[in-house]
């Protein structure tokens, strides 16, 4: 045996530690950057008004019945969860995932139920003291941040959430406590049933996404699926006076749609992208041209569709706040929660998801096992059409009741945008599509009330969003590996 | 199960990728296909697995012709395929890999991936592959996931198993566990068809070998055979499998790399204080499994990573931090791993690449213009010189097979007077007789007083070509050791043990194996008589299935 001769290095430690990561300074820095200027903001120059929030509907009374009921849902709920980690943790392994969020939930539940069953419908807090302590937990969290980053560890996953419950807390009691009025008011019931409504078709677009771009298809075309969606819906619906042929009418046109983006790019082979925008463009141009055409010259018979009324589920619709957001929607929000669901599990947890993910992820992995590749992207893109045409028709029979000239208004856009923020996951892009629905009803209720910033900056406030959540204020995010790639045999 | 192939011809349009073969897989038997890369074995697999359909022929499963019209249908017949590039999704668990195509389901399709789980450790336990259903495919190191595609031919009843270039990605340790599980599986009655154009490992692991050139059955043979007569069947000529180089006479040093790191956008060290040198006249080859810094360590040699710190030197000048062009001009030949995505431009013509890095200087330019005709004195020059068949110096690069390729990029590399010569798999996907070729064009640039870095994967190559070895695992190097050092302990190093670890792990089992000493000495006596240098067969193995 030979010695080892020259310029021999010598690893000191085992070679498991070679791969120690260099530090990462961006979320200290990022944390860091928000929280000074919240800290400015809420604190600093925080009036010394009060911002009132209501908890219940306007003009509608506290229930009694639903509070107490809600009370004990989120008790035992909480009791259920709490054992389920504990158990966990006694078996050695940590809690399943979706524990600890959803044990968060029911405390919140509880505590609104509490208050509910205590008759309180309105909380007024001081602006100057939620401001500080709102600064005070961002830039205690920022600065442990700051302590860990050196150390190789990143905040916790509850510090992260931490953080920006402060933040958000902070900005809405600074921004609705700079209203014009002694002690400014809103109805928090409101605002938040209003964010999930607008939601809705952002809701639909980003689960029409999902369902594409993890079979390998990017969808562009969203805003072009919902926009022909709400046209069908309401020429449909007005044709035929009935709202459920309005529905299917919308799910078809939104899968013509994407009929076409799926044979160009399928079977063509032609740049998805560069499909779905033609596709935008094409919808807007059909839709106006039809609109103008047709529907004016005749909208009795062609634009005046029935409206899709809401269907309130007795008692616990009016749970404080939550009631209204699941037990007070119109048929297509109720679709919605179901297609959330039925995406999430049918990815997740079924023979077909699995297929699919595999056909976005590795292609040739799912063929050489049998699955044909170029089928289930067909299919998943004709469902995605569907399901984004349903989206549209929240535009035409529930939101307004005519169809007008680009009423998508780019939403097909944010619901991409909602799509990436929610890594390509139907829940993720469910919570996404809500906070950019939050976020434009916060920008309509500031406007009503007057705010400190021009409402010009509010309207930007979504699109703000939108540009942080893209641009990785959630981390890395891990598009389906041959998204956009077109299989070809051989 | 016995498998029959009669009269398979695959064409490409004008292409004819298979002409004709017959081959019979008995049953329980390793069959090797044995043919140099582009001689059609793999589209042969691929007909047989249903991934193409044949122009001609038919083929018998246990005597009835059947007909693929998709890989299901191979399945069903009982043949698996553990493919060279693993059809593994990265993302998903092991187990969703084995489920993908033949998932156990319960009711209305919902995935019941505890049965796969429940299979998965049973195949584990019976062939003791140490697999954990839950892990994260991407997580798991190679030889790990080659047996996870094992599992998944296994799991499907396949009685035939296909393996398509097994070993390219394996450390040589991993190759021995490999030749080890297809004995077992053969044991259990399996009838495997083994597709390489390693010599060594074709003799250890066949029973029968039918060597396969330009889409031709050429012949079987025993594995008994003498290498060099496998090899001259593969390339149609005979060939010599040892270069006979004269022994390095380095002179100065002149290139020397200091503490050289490089950090991955992840934060990762792909590259961690690697620190040698090289003398004018000698090869330094870094060997090392696919993965483990080599590629970041040529890279940022010639100045394409930012974040790397350190020193690299070359005739005392710093290069680190230099552009690029700089580091070209300072005397660096590079000739890149990938030279379909690095190493030529496709698109452009076979003159156009061979003047890539010359363009636009004398006497290829003339101010802003170019000189086409010098440019095409250089290719049809080159072209000669470099043996590079093409129908002419006009045709896109991209037209050429792998090894002509291969040759117009190290044609122009070498077509300057260099100070420093880099070559990463020189000869990856090149056929055998233009690594001839190749290798000697190495000598002979180290005969010239150049300093030559050589990285590559191929323990042969290394071995054929090293004056000395240094071995990168995860980005350290764990030692530099004379060239002609044995494989195992090369082996070892390349698995993570320094080279005074690897030394003192080897003797022990040295003395281990003395027993089976006389054995050994057989080997090497026949190897000798071969006249080849196989100083350090991998008898071990070649006891256990011999």
């Amino acid at each position: 045996m030979s010695t080892a001769t020259t310029a021999t290095t010598r690893p000191d430690e085992a070679p498991e530690e070679v791969l120690a990561p260099l530090v990462s300074w961006k979320a200290p820095i990022g944390l860091g950057i928000l929280a000074v200027v919240g800290t400015v903001m809420f604190g600093v120059f925080s009036g010394g008004k009060s911002a009132a929030f209501g908890l219940v509907d306007t003009g509608r009374g506290a229930s009694a019945v639903a509070a107490w009921l809600a009370l004990a849902v989120a008790i035992l709920a909480a009791a259920w969860l709490s054992y389920a980690w504990f158990r966990a943790r006694r078996a050695g392994h940590g809690p399943a995932g979706w524990i600890p969020p959803a044990l968060a939930a029911a405390v919140v539940v509880f505590v609104l139920a509490v208050l509910g069953v205590a008759g309180v419908t309105v909380i007024t807090l001081g602006a100057r003291l939620i401001g500080w302590l709102s600064a005070v937990v961002m830039l205690a969290l920022a600065g442990w941040s700051a302590w860990l980053a050196p150390r190789g560890h990143k905040l916790p996953r509850w510090g992260v959430a931490a953080f920006a419950i402060a933040f958000l807390v902070g900005f809405l009691v600074w921004i609705v406590a700079g209203g014009r009025d002694a002690t400014p008011y809103i109805s928090l019931a409101g605002l938040l049933a209003g964010a999930v409504t607008l939601a809705v078709p952002l809701v639909f677009g980003s689960l029409s996404g999902v369902l594409c771009e993890r079979s390998g298809i990017v969808n562009i075309a969203i805003e072009g699926q919902l926009l022909m969606g709400a046209f069908s819906a309401a020429v449909g619906a007005t044709v035929t006076g009935s709202v459920y042929a309005g529905l299917i009418a919308a799910a078809v046109a939104g899968a013509l749609v994407s009929l076409v983006l799926a044979v160009v790019s399928i079977k063509y082979l032609v740049n998805q992208i560069i499909v779905g925008v033609v596709l935008n463009v094409l919808v807007v141009g059909l839709t106006n041209f039809l609109f103008s055409t047709l529907l004016t010259a005749n909208p009795e018979g062609l634009n005046k569709p029935p409206h899709l009324g809401s269907i309130e589920i007795p008692v616990l619709a009016d749970v404080p706040l939550i009631g209204p957001i699941l037990f007070r929607q119109s048929l297509v929000g109720y679709l919605m929660y179901i297609a959330v669901i039925v995406v999430y599990v049918g990815l997740f947890h079924t023979k077909w998801g699995l297929r699919v993910r595999a056909v976005g992820e590795h292609p040739q992995a799912a063929d050489t096992l049998g699955v044909n590749v170029n089928r289930t992207r067909f299919w998943n893109t004709i469902l995605g059409g569907a399901i984004a045409g349903i989206g549209g028709s929240f535009f035409t029979l529930v939101a307004v009741d005519a169809f007008s000239k680009e009423m998508s208004a780019g939403r097909g856009y944010i619901a991409l945008a909602a799509l990436i923020f929610g890594r390509w996951n139907p829940i993720g892009a469910f919570l996404a599509s809500l906070l950019f629905g939050f976020a434009d009803n916060l920008q309509s209720v500031i406007t009503i009330i007057g705010s400190p910033l021009p409402s010009q900056f509010m309207a930007m406030l979504p699109y703000v969003v939108t540009v942080f959540a893209v641009a990785g204020l959630v981390g890395r995010s891990r598009p389906p590996a041959m998204e956009g790639i077109p299989y070809v045999k051989g | 199960m016995k498998l029959e192939l009669r009269g398979i011809t695959k064409r490409f349009g004008a292409l004819v990728a298979n002409d004709h073969i017959d081959l019979v897989v008995e049953d329980s038997q390793v069959h090797c296909l044995l043919g140099e890369n582009g001689a059609g074995k793999s589209t042969l697999m691929n007909v047989l697995y249903g991934l193409y359909e044949p122009s001609e022929g038919e083929i018998l499963v246990d005597d009835k012709p059947v007909a693929f019209r998709g890989p299901s249908d191979a399945m069903a017949a009982g043949i698996g395929m553990v493919h060279q590039h693993f059809m593994l999704v990265p993302v998903f668990t092991v187990a969703e890999n084995v489920a993908l195509g033949a998932e156990a389901t319960k009711a209305a399709g919902f995935l019941d991936l505890d049965a796969t789980r429940a299979k998965i450790r049973d195949i584990s336990k019976r062939y003791g592959f140490d697999v954990d259903p839950d892990a994260l495919v991407e997580d798991l190191p190679v030889g790990v996931q080659q047996r996870v595609e094992i599992i998944k031919a296994l799991v499907r009843d396949a009685r035939i198993l296909i393996l398509d270039e097994p070993t390219a990605v394996l450390t040589p340790q991993e190759t021995d566990e490999l030749l080890e599980i297809i004995g077992e599986l053969k044991a259990s009655g399996k009838s495997i068809i083994f597709i390489s154009h390693k010599l060594r490992e074709v003799k250890a692991v066949a029973d029968v070998i039918t060597v396969i050139r330009r889409g031709k059955v050429v012949g079987d043979a025993p594995p008994s055979a003498a290498p060099a007569d496998l090899a001259s069947m593969m390339v149609g000529r005979p060939v010599s499998l040892t270069l006979n180089k004269a022994p390095a006479e380095p002179k100065d040093t002149t290139f020397a790399v200091r503490d050289l790191t490089v950090a991955a956008p992840n934060g990762q060290r792909v590259v961690d204080g690697v620190t040698f040198d090289i003398a004018q006249g000698e090869i330094l080859a870094v060997a090392g499994v696919q993965g483990n810094g080599q590629t970041e360590l040529t890279e940022a040699i010639l100045g394409l990573y930012k974040h790397a710190s350190g020193s690299v030197t070359l005739d005392g000048n710093e290069l680190l931090g230099r552009s690029v062009k700089d580091v070209l001009g300072a005397g660096v030949g590079f000739v890149p791993e990938d030279r379909s995505h690095d190493g030529l431009v496709g698109a452009f013509t076979v003159a156009e690449n061979l003047v890539l890095d010359l363009y636009d200087r004398a006497p290829f330019a003339r101010g802003l213009g170019m000189r086409p005709s010098r440019v095409a004195t250089q290719a049809a020059e080159k072209i000669a010189e470099f043996d590079i068949r093409t129908p002419s110096a006009d045709v896109p690069a991209s037209t050429l097979s792998g090894g002509n390729q291969q040759k117009v990029v190290m044609a122009r590399e070498l077509s300057r007077p260099l100070r420093l010569f880099i070559a990463s798999q020189p000869t990856r996907g090149v056929d055998v007789g233009s690594i001839e070729f190749l290798h000697r064009r190495i000598i002979a640039e180290r005969d010239n007083g150049t300093p030559v870095m050589i990285v590559s994967t191929e323990l042969d190559e290394i071995m054929e070509l090293a004056d000395r070895i240094a071995v990168l695992y995860r980005g350290r190097l764990m030692g530099i050791v004379p060239g002609g050092t044995p494989r195992d302990m090369l082996g070892l190093m390349m698995a993570g043990m320094t080279a005074e670890e690897a030394a003192a792990h080897e003797a022990p089992v040295a003395a281990g194996t003395g027993a089976a000493g006389a054995d050994d000495d057989g080997a090497h006596r026949a190897a000798s008589s071969f006249g080849i240098d196989v100083v350090t067969d991998d008898s071990d193995s070649g006891d256990t299935h011999g």
